[in-house]
Order: C-alpha cells, then sequence, then structure tokens
C-alpha cells in the first residue's frame, strides 16, 4: 500500500493556504513568527513526512494488525478469569492467601488491571503503528473576539443597560444592591445552628476531686505500690468504664457513645513513676505526685495527638505527629519540638482503699492553645 | 613480628590483650563445658555456673557483684542488676541485646552470644542477688488457642498501649536523638512478655500488676495474629504508614504512567531513512 | 466530513421509504455536526510531556467510577455500632458505622477492598499528575497569555483535589483518619479570634462529636466532586479553545499546531492511556496495600500509633508543623498560638497565593504582553526556572520534615537532627537551588551558541604536521541547529532616558525603576543565540581552517583553535 492511503482533503486545506493566519485579522498582540532576516537560521519547513516499516512493508503491517488483535484477545480473555476469580476466591480472612496477599484481591486486581493494560496498549498500538501519520497543521486564531465583535458586544451591553436605566436610576439601583447584600444576613444566620457556642467546655474535663485513675482498657483501679520505678501506665477516669461505687456497689460506666469519645479526647492521662529524687516539682505542686508517681495529661498541646512515647531512661515524653518532646521529671517542660506549654498535670492522691485519685479537675485546659484560652 | 612490637605501647594495646584474654577464656569454657544439659543439677550449682560466666562475660561492664558501674560524669556505664530478675536477663541475653558491644543509649538485638543453658544460670545467678521478676511460665505466653475474645481485647491493649512506639503494625518507630522502638513481629512471645514485664532500654515497664498476666497473654496473642494474617491488600510496603504509601505512589504509580507517556508521544521506527 | 451528509438530509429525514439516517436525526435536534466537522480532527501535538495533566483526568474518572461502587456500601455515620462482621481481630468491638461499613467493604464485599484501595491510590496519582502537569506548565511557560486564567483554574483544581483527599481518608473514621481530623481541629483553634467558634461550628460542637462524618461525606462526594466536574470541564474548554502549545521546532510555529488528529489518532491514543492508567491503578489496588483501616482499629481518641502521618499530599502542611519553632504569645488574656497558625494557615496562603500570582508578576516584570503558544526550554528563561527549582525545594525540605520519623530510623539519624536541618534548609536550600540552577541554565544557553557557532565536539583528536593536537568540530544537523534558535531574543525593559532631546527632565515613576531593575534581573544575564552575521563568520573562520564542511571529510586544524574555549562572554553581542 502508498504511504497515500490517507488522503486527508484538510490536510490539502491546510497546504493550500485556505486557513490561513490571515483570515483572523484579529490577532495583533500575539507574538510574531520571529522575522526571518533577524534569525540566523532560517525555518527549515515542516520536515518531509517518512513512512514507517508497516507503511511499506505489507508483511509488517499484517503482523501488527495481528499483534493489535491478540492484545484485545487476551484482555477479553482477562475479562473472564475476572469473573471467574471473583466467584472462587472468597474475600477477607475466610479466604485464600497468595503469597502473603489475599488471594481475592490480588487476583482480581491483577486480572482486572491487566485486561485494562492490554486494551490500552492495543488500541495505543494500533494508533502508532497502523493509524494515519501523517502530521496535520491547523492554524491558530487569536484568542480575542474580532474587534468588530467586540465592538457590538459591548454595544449590546450598552444598549440593555440603558433600556434597563441601571446607570440612570441610582434609586432602584442601589436599593436593589442594598436588599440583596442583605441577603447575605439569613445565609450566615441559617448556619448559626451548626453547633453550639464553645462557652466554657474546653475549659473542663471529667476528672474531679476522688476519681479513681484506673488502667485504660481493663478500668483496673491502679495502687501505688502497683507502679515500678520506669513504669507507664496509659489511664482514664473509672467513670468512663463500670467501676466500683464508694460503698463497694457497682456503678455503670457514666458515659458511651458519642459522649465518651468527647470526654475521652480531654481526659486521657498517663501515669508514670520514676524516682522521687529526680523529678524537680514545679512550686505550688509539690504535693500533686505519690512517691514519684506523676499524672500528666495525654492530649499534646501543640495540636492533640494522643503522646505516650515514654522513654523511661531518659524521662523524655515523645509526641509521635510533630515531635514536641516534654520532659517528666521537669514539670512536663517542652524541651524540643513545636509544643510551646508544658503538659498539664493532674494533682493525686490516694484514696481511704488505698486507690490513686484525682485531687481535682486539671487547673489549665488541656490538649492545643486557643484564642481565649488566656 | 615488627608491626606488633611497634605498636605494644599503643593505648590500645592493654585492652585488645585483656579482651584477647577474655576470648580465650570463653573459648576454653565453651570447650570443655558439659556437652548435654544435666537436669539434676540444682540450684545452687546453676547459680554458680551463671557466677562464672558473669565474672567473664557481663562484670567488666555492670561490676563484679552487679552493683553496677558509674561514669566519672556519673552516668552508668552499666546499670545495677540487683533486683532486676531473671525476666530482664533472660529477655537482654536471649535476644542477643547483651552483651552489648558498646555502651550506649540504644542496644540492637543480635545473634546471642550465650547458648539456653548459659543464658539460664545467668539468669539464676542475677535473680540470686535480689527480688525481681522471674521468666514467665509457657501459659501465659502460649498463644496457640488463644480466644477470638482475648484477641480483640489484646488488640485494644496493643493499641492503647504499645501501638504509639512500635507502629500500628509492629514495625517499629522513631524515638528521640536516633534511638528507636524495634519491630515487634517476629519476636517469641517469651521475649514479648518479659520486654513488657521488665522494661528494658527505653521501653517502660509494665508490671504484672497493672497490665495482668492475662492482658499480656492477650497483647501477645494479637501481635502473633499479626503475623499469622495475610496482608489482604497486597504487600504491605513496610507498614510504614501513609509516607511510605506516599513514596510507592510516585516510584510505581507516577514512575509507569510517565514511561508510559514517553512511549505513547514516541512514534517509533521509520522505514527508509534513518532519523536524523 | 459529516456536513454535506447532513445537508442533503435536510427535509429529507422524515419522508416515507427513507433508510433512518442516524447523524441526520441527531443533527436536525442538535445541530452537532457544524461543531464536529472542527472538532473531530482536531490537532495535537506530540510530545510526552503534553500527557501528563491526563494522568490527572483519567485517575479523576477512576475515582468518580471507584467512588461510587464504595458508595453503594459506605454508610456515613457516626451512630455506634457492635461489629459483627468477618474481620475477627475488631468483632465485638464498638465503633461508628462510618468504621464498620469501611470493614464491611473491605472483607465482606468481593471487590470491594480492590475498589477501595483503587480508589486510594487513584487519589495519590490524581493530585501527584496534577502538581508534575503544572510544573510542566511552570517550567515551560505554558501559564502565559492567553492561559492565565487555565494556570488559575489549574490552581484551584489542586487545591480542592488535596482537601478532597484529606476529606476522603477522613471519612473511614479510623484511628489515622481520627488522628487527622484531630490536627485539623487544632489548627482551626488555632485561628485568632474566631477559631473555637469554627471548630464548634465545623464539628457541631467539641471535637469529634457525631455530625462531622456526614457533613464532610457531603462535602467529599457532592460538593467538591461538582466543582471539580465543573472546573474541569472549563479547564477542557479553553484548552480547545487556545489550541494546545507546542515546541518550536521545523515548521511549527507560533501561529500554528503541528501534530495528528483527535479521530483517530488521538482517540486512540488519549483514549489508550486511560485504560493503562486504569491498568496501572488496578495492580497497584490488587498488590500494593494501602491503608490498612483493620490494622489501625476504630477511631479512640485516646490511642495513637508510630508513623502517624498524612498521606503525601499534605506533608508540606505536616513537615511545616513539626519544623516550626515552639513560638505562642499570651497578651490581654487571649493566646496567639504562632507555632500552629503559621505553618499551617499562613504558609497554606502564602504557597497558593504566590502560585496564584506568579503569571501575573512574570508579566509585568518583562513587559510581555503578547500571546505565546510556542513553550521555552527551561534554560531559555534562567530565572523562572531558578525560581521553579527554588520552589521545589522548600516543597521538598517540607516533605523531608513530615517524614523524619520514618526517615530517622532508616537511616540511623536523629529526629532531632532531621528537624533542625529542615529549619534551616527550608531557608538555606532553595536560594542554593536558585542560583545553581540559574547559572546551569545560563551555562546551558553558552554550551547551545557554542555549539552553533563551532560545532559538536566529535571525540575525534588529529596530530598537526606541526605536531599540535586538536579536536574535530563537527556542524549539528540543520534540524538542531534551527532548533537552538527558536527562541526569542530578549532584553531587559530600558528605562526612557532621563531627559529627552530638549534637555527636559522627564519625571521616572518609582515603580518603573523597581520594574528596570527587576526586568534586568531577569533576562540580564541572558547568553542570547548567535545573530546571523556572527554565524556567518564563525562558519567562514571554520571553513578557512578545513572543518564545518559537513563532517565527512575533516581537515586538520592547524592553529590554536582547541576545543571551544575561544569562546567568552564578552563576545556576546547581545549587551
Amino acid at each position: 500500500m502508498s504511504p497515500d492511503k490517507f488522503h486527508d482533503p484538510d490536510f490539502e486545506r491546510h497546504k493550500a493556504g485556505k486557513d490561513n493566519p490571515e483570515d483572523y485579522g484579529h490577532d495583533l498582540d500575539r507574538a510574531p513568527d520571529s522575522d526571518p532576516d533577524a534569525e540566523p537560521i532560517p525555518n527549515p519547513g515542516l520536515p518531509e513526512h517518512t513512512p514507517r516499516p508497516t507503511d511499506v512493508d505489507e508483511r509488517l503491517e499484517r503482523r501488527a494488525e495481528r499483534q493489535v488483535a491478540m492484545l484485545f484477545l487476551a484482555a477479553g480473555l482477562l475479562s473472564v478469569l475476572f469473573c471467574v476469580a471473583y466467584f472462587v476466591f472468597e474475600p477477607g480472612i475466610e479466604g485464600e492467601t497468595f503469597v502473603g496477599m489475599g488471594a481475592s484481591n490480588a487476583s482480581l486486581g491483577l486480572t482486572l488491571g491487566l485486561a485494562m493494560l492490554l486494551i490500552g496498549i492495543g488500541a495505543i498500538q494500533w494508533a502508532r503503528k497502523l493509524m494515519g501519520d501523517h502530521e496535520l497543521i491547523e492554524y491558530r486564531h487569536g484568542a480575542p473576539s474580532s474587534a468588530e465583535d467586540r465592538e457590538e458586544a459591548l454595544a449590546a451591553f450598552r444598549a440593555g443597560s440603558r433600556e434597563s436605566g441601571f446607570g440612570r436610576r441610582k434609586l432602584i439601583r442601589n436599593s436593589m444592591l442594598g436588599s440583596l447584600a442583605l441577603l447575605g444576613l439569613p445565609a450566615v444566620v441559617l448556619l448559626r445552628d451548626l453547633g453550639p457556642l464553645p462557652g466554657r467546655k474546653l475549659e473542663h474535663t471529667v476528672w474531679k476531686r476522688g476519681v479513681r485513675v484506673v488502667n485504660d482498657v481493663t478500668a483496673l483501679p491502679l495502687r501505688p505500690e502497683d507502679l515500678r520505678i520506669g513504669q507507664l501506665v496509659n489511664a482514664e477516669p473509672a467513670s468512663f468504664f463500670e467501676h466500683e461505687g464508694p460503698d463497694g456497689e457497682t456503678v455503670p460506666a457514666e458515659y458511651e457513645g458519642t459522649e465518651l469519645i468527647i470526654e475521652k479526647g480531654k481526659a486521657a492521662v498517663i501515669v508514670v513513676r520514676m524516682s522521687p529524687e529526680e523529678i524537680t516539682p514545679v512550686s505550688g505542686r509539690e504535693n500533686w505526685g505519690i512517691d514519684g508517681i506523676v499524672c500528666y495529661s495525654k492530649i499534646c498541646t501543640h495540636v492533640g495527638c494522643p503522646i505516650s512515647l515514654w522513654e523511661q531512661q531518659t524521662r523524655l515524653l515523645l509526641c509521635p505527629c510533630h515531635q514536641s518532646t516534654f520532659d517528666l521529671t521537669d514539670g512536663a517542660r517542652v524541651t524540643f519540638g513545636p509544643a510551646a506549654r508544658a503538659l498539664p498535670q493532674l494533682p493525686l492522691m490516694v484514696d481511704e482503699e488505698g486507690y490513686i485519685v484525682a485531687m481535682s479537675d486539671f487547673e489549665e485546659p488541656v490538649g492545643p492553645s486557643y484564642w481565649e484560652r488566656g | 613480628m615488627k608491626f606488633l612490637s611497634s605498636r605494644r605501647r599503643h593505648p590500645l594495646a592493654g585492652l585488645l590483650v585483656v579482651l584477647l584474654g577474655l576470648i580465650a577464656v570463653g573459648a576454653s569454657y565453651s570447650a570443655f563445658r558439659p556437652a548435654v544439659a544435666d537436669d539434676t543439677r540444682d540450684d545452687t550449682e546453676l547459680i554458680a555456673e551463671g557466677r562464672e560466666l558473669y565474672v567473664v562475660g557481663c562484670a567488666s561492664c555492670h561490676g563484679l557483684n552487679a552493683e553496677g558501674i558509674v561514669t566519672k560524669r556519673g552516668d552508668n556505664y552499666g546499670p545495677p542488676l540487683i533486683g532486676v530478675g531473671a525476666a530482664a536477663v533472660d529477655f537482654q541475653v536471649g535476644t542477643g541485646r547483651m552483651p552489648a558491644q558498646r555502651p550506649d543509649t540504644q542496644i540492637p538485638d543480635k545473634h546471642p552470644a550465650y547458648g539456653d543453658e548459659e543464658v539460664s544460670a545467668l539468669a539464676a545467678y542475677i535473680a540470686s542477688l535480689g527480688p525481681g521478676p522471674a521468666i514467665p511460665a509457657e501459659e501465659y505466653y502460649d498463644v496457640t488457642d488463644a480466644t477470638e475474645e482475648e484477641i480483640v481485647r489484646g488488640g485494644q491493649l496493643y493499641l492503647t498501649n504499645c501501638a504509639a512506639c512500635h507502629n500500628y503494625a509492629g514495625s517499629g518507630g522513631a524515638l528521640p536523638e536516633g534511638r528507636y522502638a524495634p519491630p515487634v513481629r517476629g519476636v517469641e512471645p517469651r521475649y514479648i512478655y518479659e520486654a513488657m514485664l521488665t522494661g528494658p532500654q527505653q521501653m517502660p515497664v509494665f508490671s504484672d500488676e497493672v497490665l495482668t498476666p492475662e492482658d499480656k497473654h492477650d497483647v501477645i496473642a494479637y501481635i502473633d495474629s499479626l503475623d499469622t494474617q495475610a496482608n489482604y491488600g497486597g504487600s504491605n510496603l513496610g507498614s510504614l504508614g501513609p509516607v511510605g504509601e506516599g513514596m510507592w505512589a510516585w516510584l510505581v504509580g507516577i514512575g509507569s504512567l510517565v514511561l508510559a507517556a514517553v512511549w505513547i508521544a514516541n512514534n517509533g521506527a521509520r522505514a527508509g531513512k534513518s532519523k536524523s | 466530513m459529516s456536513t454535506t451528509t447532513s445537508k442533503a438530509s435536510v427535509g429529507r429525514g422524515g419522508q416515507k421509504g427513507q433508510k433512518p439516517n442516524p447523524v441526520a436525526w441527531l443533527d436536525e435536534r442538535t445541530g452537532l455536526a457544524a461543531l464536529s466537522k472542527k472538532q473531530l480532527r482536531k490537532v495535537f501535538p506530540d510530545h510526552w510531556s503534553f500527557m501528563l495533566g491526563e494522568i490527572a483526568l483519567w485517575s479523576f474518572v477512576i475515582l468518580l467510577l471507584t467512588g461510587v461502587f464504595l458508595s453503594l456500601w459506605f454508610k456515613p455515620s457516626m451512630t455506634e455500632v457492635e461489629y459483627l462482621g468477618s474481620y475477627a481481630n475488631l468483632r465485638g468491638l464498638h465503633m461508628s458505622e462510618a468504621y464498620a461499613s469501611t470493614l464491611e467493604i473491605s472483607f465482606d464485599v468481593r471487590g470491594g477492598l480492590l475498589m477501595r484501595q483503587m480508589h486510594h491510590w487513584s487519589a495519590n496519582l490524581f493530585i501527584a499528575s496534577m502538581m508534575i502537569h503544572m510544573l510542566r506548565v511552570f517550567f515551560t511557560g505554558a501559564f502565559r497569555k492567553p492561559r492565565e486564567i487555565n494556570w488559575l483554574i489549574g490552581l484551584g483544581l489542586l487545591q480542592l483535589g488535596i482537601i478532597e483527599g484529606f476529606a476522603g481518608y477522613s471519612l473511614p473514621d479510623d484511628l489515622l483518619s481520627g488522628i487527622g481530623l484531630r490536627i485539623a481541629e487544632g489548627i482551626m483553634l488555632s485561628i485568632p479570634v474566631v477559631g473555637t467558634y469554627i471548630t464548634f461550628f465545623v464539628f457541631g460542637g467539641e471535637f469529634p462529636g457525631d455530625d462531622f462524618i456526614p457533613r464532610l461525606y457531603t462535602v467529599h462526594v457532592l460538593l467538591i466532586p461538582g466543582i471539580l466536574v465543573a472546573l474541569i470541564s472549563a479547564h477542557m474548554l479553553l484548552l480547545v479553545y487556545h489550541k494546545h502549545t507546542q515546541w518550536p521546532g521545523p515548521g511549527r510555529t507560533n501561529n500554528n499546531v503541528v501534530g495528528y488528529p483527535l479521530m483517530p489518532v488521538y482517540m486512540a491514543k488519549a483514549g489508550g492511556f486511560f485504560f493503562i492508567v486504569f491498568g496501572v491503578t488496578a495492580l497497584m489496588g490488587g498488590l500494593m496495600q494501602i491503608n490498612p483501616i483493620w490494622l489501625y482499629g476504630p477511631y479512640n481518641p485516646s490511642q495513637v500509633t508510630a508513623d502517624s502521618q498524612p498521606d503525601w499530599y499534605m506533608g508540606w502542611l505536616d513537615g511545616g508543623l513539626r519544623i516550626m519553632p515552639a513560638w505562642e504569645t499570651t497578651a490581654f488574656g487571649f493566646t496567639l498560638s504562632w507555632n500552629v497558625f503559621v505553618p499551617a494557615v499562613v504558609l497554606m496562603g502564602l504557597l497558593f497565593t504566590v502560585l496564584a500570582v506568579y503569571p501575573f508578576i512574570e508579566r509585568w516584570i518583562t513587559g510581555d504582553t503578547r500571546e505565546h503558544h510556542l513553550l521555552d526550554r527551561p534554560r531559555n528563561q534562567p530565572t523562572r526556572t531558578a525560581f521553579g527549582v527554588a520552589g521545589m525545594t522548600a516543597f521538598g525540605v517540607l516533605w523531608i520534615a513530615a517524614g523524619n520519623d520514618v526517615i530517622g530510623p532508616m537511616f540511623n539519624l536523629s529526629i532531632y537532627a532531621i528537624t533542625w536541618f529542615c529549619r534551616i534548609g527550608l531557608f538555606v536550600l532553595p536560594v542554593l537551588a536558585f542560583i545553581i540552577t540559574r547559572r546551569w541554565c545560563l551555562s546551558l544557553q553558552r554550551h547551545d551558541r557554542e555549539v552553533l557557532l563551532h560545532g559538536y565536539e566529535t571525540g575525534v583528536i588529529v596530530r598537526s604536521p606541526e605536531g599540535a593536537y586538536s579536536e574535530i568540530h563537527a556542524p549539528i544537523n540543520p534540524v538542531s541547529a534551527y532548533n537552538l534558535t527558536t527562541h526569542e531574543r530578549r532584553s531587559p525593559l530600558e528605562l526612557p532616558p532621563r531627559e529627552d532631546a530638549n534637555g527636559v527632565r522627564a519625571p521616572q515613576p518609582g515603580k518603573e525603576r523597581v520594574r528596570a531593575r527587576l526586568s534586568r534581573f531577569w533576562y540580564g544575564d541572558d547568553v542570547d543565540k548567535p545573530t546571523a552575521e556572527e554565524l556567518e563568520e564563525a562558519h567562514h573562520h571554520a571553513a578557512e581552517h578545513g572543518q564545518l564542511d559537513g563532517g565527512r571529510h575533516v581537515g586538520i586544524e592547524t592553529g590554536g583553535h582547541v576545543g571551544g574555549d575561544d569562546f567568552d562572554l564578552e563576545q556576546a553581542p547581545n549587551r
């Protein structure tokens, strides 16, 4: 077959200059084609078309055709295999595994992915080897409309504007603009019930005098002698769990569902034990610990991640989100990272039965800073 | 010989001689020690054997009587071992962390230097110095028949107490100043138990009174279930969180698609002339 | 084309016994033929870098397809339920319906995990490909007139894509998404004056509340995708209207576009590329696990995991949060958290503002108000290229900062050391990158000029009868030579002379003086291409020495002309 098999009337049209840029007389702002005289090397023009092997060799052409068809056929086969895999392999933990991977997911992904890939490769191979290969030239028009069009549009706009009297009837115009502006108010006011006002909610947690400090998850109350030097306990207030009341009766959890999660996000604490002599208590907080046992908020003062990476030898507490580091021997002072404030400390004491309880709520808001925090 | 004699006044020569001596003693000991465990040995014998091993392999850092060695600056060169208990010895020596290659804040695990019996002899000796956590009984860390309920509970305990350092999938994580929490996947259950019990290196203690033996059993059961379950979604890419995933999206995804774009835009071979 | 068909059939379509003509049927109702006759053979130029935006487009289509699939099972609700599904390690736990239904999709719906993972991977690819597309547009100058609006639309798409991605990975209500939302809450709280109010309105009360997931879901599946579709349509329409830019070359000028027609070549190539993007995404979804939410567990505000990081496209923001020093001001009973507000809110605003105004700033400095359809080689715009590389460097530093907890253990580095490196590097490295890139571009320009004047180094060393050694230079082929001269000559803006011919002092506004100085900075160091005379002279010179005569029979150089060393800046006549 000759390369001319893709005779293209458009191409001819462009060549004949019928569609040449002078047809669009309104692209004055365009960067000009470089002035041929100023250029060191003249534009040699579009190089002559050279045919592809598949254009000149019929054998190669037929081979490419078969190749593309094979790709499509294989893709079809893979789609069928996808359906087979869908019914053969169970998903989830009951399902088969394949070199440590879930067989269902892997086989579905493999068959679907390969089917898609083969279709794509086939289509592109078709374009590269067999479809028309002549580069076409299309002339650009400038982005703006023609000067007449722009003039007519402006005239139309002016006519409309004049007939409306928008510029002339100032009273109507201004009262309309005013009423439209006021419509913004309902739009904003409508959103008022998105949430309650903050009030002082961020300043309090559920800790109060006498609330037992219990191990998270297991709800086990803690006694000072249970904690060894270097011990870390991720703890919560007992009121989050079913717990023992003051008279030994069983009290159900006081919080559940959303409320529990909200309160947990403020009340979570860590309890650690160090030797009393290495602790430098903050003045006024000398009696907040019990024999080296101290309790701090688990909510980072930076942006609120829970922190419990405590190094028991360096006594440093690290936030896994942004690497703020707090020294628990020194009032949870920040030693590194972006947090600006020490972690709030929860004052501890021991109740009559020998369990660790809170002496009061935190004396400052826990978690990230905010404007009204002061 | 000139090489050696010219260096005998080198500051490290003395150290080298001592080290060679230690190795020689250790080697000769291992050559002559009884090849088969003697189950009938009583504790006294075990302790005595442990003491012998201790003096040779541990005393240089931890002191001749395990009282610890303090440097001039007041740091612990080797901490005192009185009262650390058999569990600590079993963990530290059994995982190869001790004897350490050099004193450091982070001592990595490596191939253990002592065999099982030597470890138990060392553990018996240290345990005899003062009361401390004992090596746990197998029932506490044998999780072969853990129930589903126990695994679920262990998962919550793991995510609350362990994941902050050891990562959600147990692949470890970063600590300050180049230290790190090692991976917990593929670690023997006994060592996981002992680590929680004794708090080795930077790891805090989770005493049996607070995190009860049942709790520890459940945590181990959960870690074990991570080892046995498949990666349902394919290769886990190292379980390093979204940063790892993002890297693979760029390398594999964008990488292969850009290669595809290069192929698509390339118009291939031409007949006749070679490409100018 | 089809015009003739439809015209011929007008008025005849309804006649009895006439064979139904679908083209006529459609055209009589839509008039599509007039549009199709031009657009069906619309020309697109071939270059791999023109297909990067297409990756983004096809990823977006995959996101829509997989997203619809996921929405068939996902329940956007924070109602607490007891999990009774098939993943044993969480059975019996209380969790939100959102998380439970994500587990159901992952474990109980066949192909659900594949679709979820494809959705997540293609989100990563969507934003990554938008970014590299944007870099291509930036470095080649394709944002210049008349394409500034498309640059802004593209920037809007990138921002929305990032927000959409964050919303998406926050929806499953697993531990990691909860941590991410907690950080978002901390960022909102840091906004002066209104921070707490914004937080309480967004979350419907205290964090996390039970309103947020349903609200976020509407944003994720309706609001943002709707805007994305609209903006993508506008982006594509403007692309069609402007026609694609192209690289300059023989026959390729600012007035034309040379390439292959939409039908059939680009339908096959672009359509085929959709299948390739889909295929790659499906393979990734099948073989590479992403966001294994079952390992994170349901969100619990007292739990956290090592490697708590955002998806990579939020990494720059998280990196900023990590390296910001601990600055906070408390005065008059109010607190201002610079440590959160600056990296999260100010930095984000700064980044997107700089990107948005860049085309206009460059236009003002260069004073270039013409339309540009030919692309710049990055080396021919050294200052722009250097700005781009400096920006990428700053972005890269923030990325490193956001990965410090992964990089640290991997390379035995202290995370504190990495943080300090990034704190300093954020300011120092972009400056270094700027200087190095600019010098690099200028020396590439110099190299181009040298190759044009003296040919390329053949590596053939010859010895003259006198015993001097020299390397043979051969001329490059005419097409390559032309390609090296296609860029415009640029000269800095000049201020008008202070005094006119009559000695009257004209006022020179300070703004204009600044502009002239910036323009000198922009273009002043450029090494311009040789003029026709210089080229002629160089060829003449070479011919005298028997060189540059076609390279077939190489002559022997007798003089001291060795290599390209005789060229230096003083000879460049473009000052």
